[in-house]
């Protein structure tokens, strides 16, 4: 049951990223032109995804447990530091050159596009690579 | 100036309440926050008894195209337009898979999850990842 539902939130959440035109690369870059033709609907999926989250949000706070009898994993960590800005800064940066973040890039993946398939490819490796260098450069956090 | 033409209000308003119901059954189902580097990540290596999870919901995501083509009464998931070359492609891909990684997230954990629970950290992170991609596209379009 577990396993089921935890495949049916992967779908839903797939299916609301090619609705809302996250997997469309050229709507994404319509988007971030905010200097150009600026097309503002992806706010939209933003506003509406985070109307939402707010209120699941509030209420796991007020719970001791999940619905399956599990525990909460929520981060932690709540420092700002280089790390985070560097990352983001460097994920945008990719995000703006190709008009693909992780989730509808697996997504258009799975679609067999051969862009997005290339795309996702060097998502992984970037991955590894990020792993790779945490395990030689700085101790396992 | 606003590009009404390509303006699609309803369809990515209702994309984004699918979204959140996504994170919301997640975070209220099973604990977890739906960012998607981070639920990816957590698999390069896998470790034992965390990696099931992880992989059920990432097959359902793989599954959508399919879903979305069997339900969707406009009929297929739009051709999507790629301006980037391959290269830029590649190149682009390094840098989402590394950065999002070294900042702990990406659209979903930080955009989406992070803002939902008012994290100052994740608002800080959308923030700057909102920049760079303004900024990029700017640069792209516009001066190159």
């Amino acid at each position: 049951m577990q396993r089921f539902s935890e495949f049916m939130v992967g779908l839903i959440f797939g299916v609301g990223l090619i609705l809302s035109g996250m997997t469309d690369p050229a709507k994404v870059i319509g988007f971030l032109d905010v200097f150009g033709q600026w097309d503002p609907s992806l706010a939209l999926v933003m506003g509406g995804a985070i109307a939402v989250g707010m209120f699941s949000f509030a209420l796991a706070k007020k719970r001791t447990v999940n619905f399956f009898g599990g525990a909460f994993h929520l981060p932690k960590n709540n420092h700002i530091d280089k790390r985070l800005i560097i990352g983001a800064l460097l994920f945008g940066a990719g995000w703006g050159v190709a008009g693909y973040c992780p989730g509808p890039a697996l997504v258009s993946m799975a679609s067999g596009q051969t862009e997005a398939i290339t795309f996702a490819a060097a998502m992984l490796v970037g991955m590894i690579v990020y792993e790779l260098a945490q395990r030689t450069i700085h101790k396992p956090r | 100036m606003i590009d009404w033409a390509h303006f699609t209000p309803w369809a990515s308003l209702s994309g984004g309440i699918l979204i959140g119901v996504a994170s919301a059954l997640f975070i209220l189902l099973h604990g977890r926050i739906l960012g998607i580097s981070g639920i990816l990540g957590g698999l390069l290596p896998p470790s034992a008894g965390d990696a099931t999870w992880r992989i059920t919901f990432l097959l359902g995501l793989f599954s959508a195209p399919l879903a979305f083509n069997a339900l969707a009464p406009a009929g297929f998931m739009q051709m999507p337009r790629i301006d980037a070359s391959y290269t830029m492609l590649i190149v682009a891909g390094l840098m989402v898979g590394i950065g999002t990684r070294y900042g702990s997230g990406c659209t979903s954990g930080h955009g989406v999850c992070g803002l939902s629970r008012l994290s100052l950290r994740s608002l800080i992170a959308t923030g700057t990842f909102m920049v760079a991609g303004f900024a990029t596209v700017y640069i792209i379009r516009h001066i190159l």
